[in-house]
């Protein structure tokens, strides 16, 4: 569906991505797993087309995704936190979402189970961070994109509608679309994934199915796999991106590239 | 309707009910009837009015413009996580800064003078005062959005806002001073006019002073400007200057937000 090649992104003198390479299946939900500051937003920003990335190519159903942005129109977004003009009603931000994206058929599912109606009158400021947060998801969900970014989409939302909102992962996934979900909540990756992709340090650390990481941890979940990986980073860092790499430097099973998601 | 007009009606929508924007249209009002009250007539209501407005507009619209541009920043991301050209986007997020900062103005200064329109100001000075005020909201809107785009750090970018307004209305007039003081002896005309056109606050105060007949408080360089050009030429050429001052920081602002990484 979407591929990223060789991307690298440099913030000043930090290198945020250096070489790293992901594409995601279609009809699979991908885990975008890392320590804080290992990239994941700068990725999800360079795939959105908000950063630029300076090195490396992103593909579109195998076409070079146009520099005007219309392949976005494939693409539900849900920030980590929904900021939203507190003067403006919740239903003056559905349509303008909706009029800035014409023609596109909707999906009212999550309008409907989040009871939009009944908020479309409030102004947005006299919301509740977890009522904003639904706002958010039913703008990303609602225009059936084929792919689906969500920045940690349950933070903040009450236990219900968290699980109303992994339902809906699930139904859009049994569709046959994609989804790339970052968390720091393991056990929801873990019920929700297929696939992980764990960067660190700005680079491309795993990228494989969840049933190859615990195969080759030797873990029984994801936590524990992914605490394993960190722990081998820790021990064995990457050498410096100007420095030839160290024979040995990193587990063998983790070689970038030895695993990629199809 | 078109992602302009889209984005613009949302910002008017916002702004529009935001308290501060309606305070500063207040003040004005306030202000500018109070001075009726107390017994001014038009000419020297309008002379008190234009050093609030000078001192008053570039402060609420760098200040103001700068927060607006950085509250609106998770917000902007969304919208730019569409399919919507980032050139046109700008245009409505200018657009919807600037129209409710103009407009207040033109609300809080003009509604008076339309009700007292028979004590003695004459249309032309009027006009001049609301032009230079729509024109100085304009310019300094567009120079708090480009401070706000080039500069991440919140409170840097608000000190800069804060020292722009602080170099345009008080150390330049006194810088320029200084140089004329300095270089007495020298033929300083085409410096001057040169050095008056720099700065968007003088030049709006040379326009409404070139509509009133007191030329004692037009200073050096309003004095100058109106012996090299006349009343008539002089107009154009502020209107001319302070269009430019407009034009030249909405374009620096929109290259800015066209290349930046969000």
């Amino acid at each position: 569906m979407i591929a990223l090649e060789n991307i690298c992104k440099r913030f000043d003198t930090l290198d945020v991505l250096q070489d790293v390479s992901l594409a995601l299946r279609t009809g699979a939900v991908t885990a975008l797993i890392g320590p804080n500051g290992s990239g994941k937003t700068t990725l999800i920003k360079i795939v959105l087309g908000l950063t630029r990335a300076d090195a490396g190519a992103l593909h579109v159903a195998g076409e070079p995704a146009d520099a005007a942005g219309a392949y976005r129109r494939a693409i539900g977004y849900m920030p980590q936190a929904a900021h939203f003009p507190v003067n403006l009603r919740v239903g003056d931000v559905l349509d303008l979402v909706q009029q800035l994206r014409p023609g596109e058929a909707t999906d009212d599912d999550l309008m409907r189970a989040f009871d939009m109606d009944a908020i479309a009158g409030k102004y947005v400021g006299t919301l509740s961070g977890g009522t904003k947060q639904k706002v958010n998801a039913v703008i990303a969900f609602r225009f059936r994109p084929s792919l689906l970014i969500l920045d940690e989409p349950t933070a903040g939302l009450d236990p219900l509608s968290s699980n109303v909102l992994k339902e809906k992962i699930r139904a859009v996934r049994a569709e046959g679309r994609s989804v790339l979900i970052t968390s720091h909540i393991m056990s929801e990756l873990e019920s929700l994934a297929d696939d992980v992709a764990f960067l660190c340090d700005g680079r491309m650390r795993f990228a494989g199915s969840i049933a190859d990481l615990l195969t080759r941890t030797g873990n029984a979940s994801l936590e524990d796999a992914i605490a394993a990986l960190m722990r081998s980073d820790r021990a064995t860092p990457w050498p410096a991106p100007t420095a030839a790499p160290r024979a040995g430097a990193v587990p063998a099973w983790l070689t970038p590239g030895a695993e990629g998601v199809a | 309707m078109n992602v302009i007009s889209l984005v613009l009606s949302a910002g008017l929508r916002d702004l529009s009910r935001n308290r501060w924007i309606v305070a500063y249209a207040l003040a004005f009002l306030g202000i500018a009837e109070g001075l009726f009250w107390f017994g001014g007539t038009g000419p020297q209501v309008l002379l008190s009015l234009l050093n609030i407005v000078l001192l008053v507009l570039p402060l609420v619209a760098l200040v103001f413009g700068t927060i607006h541009v950085y509250a609106s920043r998770e917000f902007v991301e969304l919208l730019l996580a569409q399919p919507v050209p980032r050139r046109q986007l700008f245009a409505g997020l200018y657009l919807g800064l600037a129209i409710p900062l103009a407009g207040a103005f033109l609300f809080g200064a003009g509604i008076p003078f339309a009700v007292h329109a028979r004590q003695g100001a004459s249309a032309g000075a009027v006009a001049a005062l609301l032009v230079a005020g729509v024109s100085l909201s304009l310019a300094f809107a567009a120079i708090a959005t480009w401070i706000a785009l080039r500069t991440d750090d919140r409170l840097k970018g608000v000190g800069l806002a804060l020292g722009a307004w602080l170099v345009s209305t008080i150390v330049y007039d006194g810088l320029v001073l200084a140089a004329a003081a300095a270089f007495g002896d020298y033929p300083l005309e085409r410096p001057l006019l040169a050095l008056m056109m720099a700065n968007p606050v003088d030049l709006a105060r040379v326009l409404v002073l070139t509509q009133l007949d007191v030329s004692a408080l037009m200073g050096y360089t309003g004095a100058l400007f109106e012996r090299t050009f006349g009343t008539a030429l002089g107009t154009s050429v502020a209107v001319a200057a302070l269009v430019v001052w407009c034009v030249v920081p909405l374009g620096m602002a929109e290259r800015r937000f066209r290349n930046r990484d969000f």
